[in-house]
């Protein structure tokens, strides 16, 4: 076995690096059912975190996934490309456009609720933290086994809830209201 | 819906990494994790379509000349002009193809064409700082670009970074996910710097250290570094033999 390259963090200067110009548009701008997830991104101490990138990556309506590595086989969707990057501004901001994606299947006879993947990355960040984006109002939320395996306390903090015909989803790296964090 | 139901055996298992590898999110030696490191300890996650699964990226591909960093402006950058290559490969050792890499840098004098760099090093109209490229067939890649100069940066008192490219890499799954930096051999601020160190396991930090490789060198052009990249890897080729239809909508 080779061992691994470890992380290191983006540095205050990743926007040099890893901006582009389409790049929040998961979904293209005048994609049916497109809709904004927009959110801020905050520290421990509540103050916006202004040099951060969140990126996303989620199945298509179906639930399908374009990729080659889905055993179902790759699915493109019109207009869609399930993976988008949104550099923070100065108040910790940061929006996607997106698609709402479909039920994945579990691999255990089951479905997992819509939800998208996120990474965050950060200066003062020396490896990404992963959460999930689930959405408010989705009855398959009840029953799924990631949701599950959260404390139900914390539950909320990996619901996006509706706002202005989109949804919201605040991230908090740190404290009281910290979001849940995975490791995969 | 897609309402075939595959068994969890069939999708690919990405072995964790060894501990050690990573650095911790909360390390004292560097003061902007301070606030910026989760205190509840992260949920597993069970490898699942989502994670196994990446973007294809492919109205992203690096176009001619991205991967030279040199060539970016009318006329040539300032510093030590060098070529940075190597592969991309999973910890099975197999190489990562159609893989895309983003790289970003300082110029020769440790100065980054960002409006929050101020320190007092000239910008090069010359330089950006920005590259793209592409892993081949057999994951291989190569930059153009000019040595960064290290820079001072207040972590700690007279504080300075050793010389660094930023890389960014996608696999193709999830979990793959990397951004890290790479160093170069022979660098006598590595002592002192909080975010090469932050890595626990000294094999693994030495891993971010490019080597000087004559071979590569171009007489009278320019010098080389080799960066080899290890992505996770999974432990077994799953789909071999699968005769699922590859086209469904």
């Amino acid at each position: 076995m080779m061992g691994l390259t470890p992380s290191q963090t983006v540095g205050p200067y990743l926007s040099i690096g890893l901006t582009w110009p389409d790049g929040v548009f998961a979904a293209e701008p005048d994609a049916p059912s497109g809709f904004w997830l927009r959110g801020n991104l905050f520290d421990g101490e509540g103050e916006p975190v202004p040099d951060g990138l969140v990126e996303s990556w989620q199945a298509n309506p179906d639930g399908s996934f374009d990729s080659t590595e889905d055993p179902r086989g790759a699915s493109a969707w019109p207009r869609f490309r399930g993976y988008a990057r949104s550099a923070t501004d100065a108040i910790g901001g940061f929006e996607i456009h997106t698609l709402k994606p479909g039920p994945v299947p579990d691999g255990d006879g089951g479905l997992q609720a819509p939800h998208l993947n996120l990474s965050i990355f950060a200066r003062g960040m020396l490896d990404r933290v992963i959460t999930r984006v689930y959405f408010d109002g989705e009855p398959a939320n009840a029953d799924d086994p990631v949701l599950a395996s959260v404390p139900a306390a914390r539950r909320p903090t990996l619901v996006a809830v509706a706002q202005d015909g989109g949804y919201r989803f605040d991230i908090h790296l740190q404290g009281d209201e910290e979001t849940v964090f995975f490791r995969t | 819906m897609p309402s075939r139901i595959f068994e969890l055996s069939t999708l690919p298992f990405y072995r964790p990494p060894v501990p050690g590898t990573h650095p911790p999110l909360n390390f004292a030696g560097y003061r902007g994790t301070a606030l910026r490191y989760p205190l509840h300890a992260p949920v597993n996650l069970p490898q699942r379509l989502t994670e196994v699964t990446g973007p294809v990226l492919g109205d992203h591909q690096p176009v001619e000349g991205d991967a030279d960093l040199t060539r970016h402006h009318d006329g040539e950058p300032l510093g030590q002009r060098i070529i940075v290559g190597g592969r991309v490969l999973d910890s099975g050792g197999r190489p990562v193809p159609d893989a895309l890499i983003e790289v970003w840098q300082a110029n020769s004098g440790g100065r980054y064409r960002h409006v929050a760099d101020r320190w007092d090093s000239p910008l090069d109209p010359n330089f950006t700082g920005l590259g793209r490229a592409m892993t081949d067939a057999f994951g291989r890649y190569k930059f153009i670009t000019v040595k960064p100069g290290a820079y001072p940066w207040k972590n700690h008192l007279n504080a300075w970074r050793p010389a660094h490219i930023h890389f960014s890499l996608f696999g193709r799954a999830f979990v793959q996910r990397l951004v890290t930096q790479m160093y170069f051999p022979g660098d006598p601020l590595f002592f002192q710097d909080p975010i090469f160190n932050s890595i626990p396991d000294p094999d693994a930090r030495e891993r971010l250290i490019s080597r000087f490789n004559l071979d590569a060198t171009v007489p009278e052009w320019a010098l080389a570094f080799d960066f080899d990249i290890v992505l996770r890897g999974a432990a077994a080729t799953p789909f071999e033999g699968d005769d699922e239809p590859q086209d469904e909508a």
